[in-house]
């Protein structure tokens, strides 16, 4: 996919210019946004959505190109900008083969053949493994996202994804975030959790609605996403096992 | 002036919507006004004047069929619009039954669609979506992605001329799409002489002129019955409307 998203800078929320100028992001690109509540993700993030031209609050202008030229309006609609926030929910009540045939035939994609990768997808998503024939309704809040990730990242056309703090969902987040990246997704994620700040190679620092600063994982913050990789996955361990009526022992952890 | 029918099922979203134009549109200096036409109480026009500060006005239908009553007093809107000098007029009218629709021609129609009502909602909606210029999919944030998508291509499906715009009514993302949309509209000096796009059924029953009581004795004009099957004979699990 020949995806290009470029954001140019406006003002900040008391209307001086933004620091950060430009950003340009390819297929397969992921860009942290983060900054404390009130900095000005979400409006960063309703920027993207609405591809601002120059014309909301911060007078930033977005553009989102494919192989070089911009989507059509009409096309526009629901199909550039993915978006997934933790309001989503499914409304339809009907087995996961079902769903995704739906999605296959509204897309005009031969139907049969997806609801199989989108499901094993998902499961590498999701510690509790869905099946085709289970019914939406009844998945579990983590399961529920998994299908969101896996059938964004395989069905939709959308080049670009935006995800707006989703994080205590029950998914391995770290591994949802490299399936979209892998599927050529440009991703842009609000986010307060140090792991997925570090696992995006851009980091984008939001101070009083404006774009403060651009960072770029370096070579010492990836030694450090290891130590705290390893914090996270004990984090994970005792979390389970607790879920499954276990107990934990103070030698594990130290 | 600028005049917008803004039409959609109950609680779609149309109000939040036209509140989210509307404030774009008064800070960029544009003069904005609103009327609201409804079968019942909630034709109150007071939520634009609370949350706007803009005039607006209320119309209620009571007994008469709310799309012919709404149709009836476009010309007294659009002059009142006038008389206040607006640049814009917003006119909301709630969907009612479907069978007809109160878009115009040459006059800007907004279809406001709630994702909410589920992915065969577009195949439902009749004249008043496939008649729209512009589709606005509201309270896209509540549901997946994939829905959103089904329900897009729903509409395409339906109304493929139509341009369409993910709007969120709580926060107002996608507004101003739509709102660029409108503008590259036509504006609108007179409805008179005017066509509705689509026909409205007429007042054909006892019904449509007050009667309540129920029983063939109190039906008179034009009457369809339900096509009921005979027991055990074939297709007993439903009938059809003769
Ligand atoms: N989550 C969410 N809620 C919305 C959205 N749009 C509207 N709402 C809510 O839906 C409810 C109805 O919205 P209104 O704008 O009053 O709907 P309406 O179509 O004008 O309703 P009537 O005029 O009464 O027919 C309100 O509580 C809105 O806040 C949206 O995009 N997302
Ligand atoms: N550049 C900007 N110009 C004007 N207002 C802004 C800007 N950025 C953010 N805001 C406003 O500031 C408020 C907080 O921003 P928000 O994006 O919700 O923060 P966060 O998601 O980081 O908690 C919102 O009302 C938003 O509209
Ligand atoms: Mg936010
Ligand atoms: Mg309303």
């Amino acid at each position: 996919m020949g995806a290009r998203l470029e954001i140019y800078g406006g003002t900040d929320r008391l209307g001086n210019k933004e620091p950060v100028e430009q950003i340009s992001l390819k297929a397969g690109d992921s860009l942290a946004v983060v900054g404390p509540t009130g900095s000005g993700k979400s409006e960063l993030l309703a920027d993207i959505e609405q591809l601002a031209d120059g014309d909301t609050p911060s007078r930033r202008t977005v553009r989102l190109l494919i192989n070089d030229s911009a989507p059509d309006a009409r096309v526009r609609a629901s199909s550039v900008v993915a978006t997934l926030s933790q309001r989503t929910n499914f409304i339809m009540d009907i087995t996961v083969q079902g769903f995704v045939d739906m999605h296959a035939a509204s897309l005009q994609k031969a139907s049969g053949a997806w609801a199989g990768e989108v499901v094993s997808l998902a499961n590498t998503l999701c510690g509790e493994p869905m099946r085709e024939n289970s019914l939406l309704q009844r998945l579990s809040g983590g399961q529920t996202r998994a299908l969101m990730i896996a059938d964004i990242a395989l069905m939709s056309d959308a080049p670009a994804v935006l995800i707006d703090e989703v994080e205590n969902a029950g998914i391995d987040k770290y591994q949802a975030l490299s399936v979209l990246r892998g599927h050529g997704k440009i991703t842009v994620m609000a986010t307060h959790d140090p792991m997925l700040m570090l696992s995006s190679p851009f980091r984008l620092v939001m101070s009083e609605g404006g774009m403060r600063s651009l960072l770029s994982v370096s070579l010492e913050e990836k030694k450090c996403r290891a130590t705290l990789s390893a914090l996270d996955a004990k984090l994970l361990y005792a979390r389970e096992l607790l879920r499954k009526g276990g107990t934990v022992q103070e030698g594990y952890f130290a | 002036m600028k005049a917008v029918i803004v039409a959609g099922p109950p609680s779609s979203g149309k109000t939040a919507v036209v509140v989210h134009m509307t404030r774009q549109l008064l800070a960029a200096g544009e003069r904005t006004a609103a009327v609201k036409f409804d079968t019942q109480s909630s034709a109150y026009p007071d939520l634009y004047r609370e949350r706007l500060g803009i005039p607006a006005l209320g119309g209620m239908s009571g007994y008469l069929c709310p799309d012919h009553y709404f149709i009836s007093n476009m010309e007294e809107a659009l002059a009142w619009g006038r008389s206040i000098r607006v640049r814009w007029l917003f006119i909301e009218t709630a969907g009612l039954c479907l069978r007809c629709a109160p878009h115009i021609e040459g006059v800007p129609a907004v279809t406001v669609v709630d994702c909410l009502g589920g992915v065969q909602a577009p195949a439902k909606m009749g004249p008043l979506l496939t008649l729209a210029d512009i589709v606005l999919l509201t309270k896209g944030d509540l549901v997946s992605q994939a829905e959103r998508e089904v329900i897009a291509f729903g509409v395409r499906s339906v109304n493929p001329a139509a341009a369409q715009y993910p709007v969120n009514g709580l926060v107002g993302t996608g507004a101003l799409g739509a709102l660029r949309a409108i503008r590259a509209l036509d504006d609108v000096a007179s409805f008179e002489g005017r066509k509705l796009r689509h026909d409205m059924p007429a007042a054909i029953c006892s019904y449509c002129t007050g009667e309540r009581r129920i029983g063939r004795r109190f039906q008179a004009g034009s009457v369809e019955k339900l096509y009921v099957p005979e027991a055990g004979g074939k297709g007993a699990n439903g009938g059809s409307a003769a």
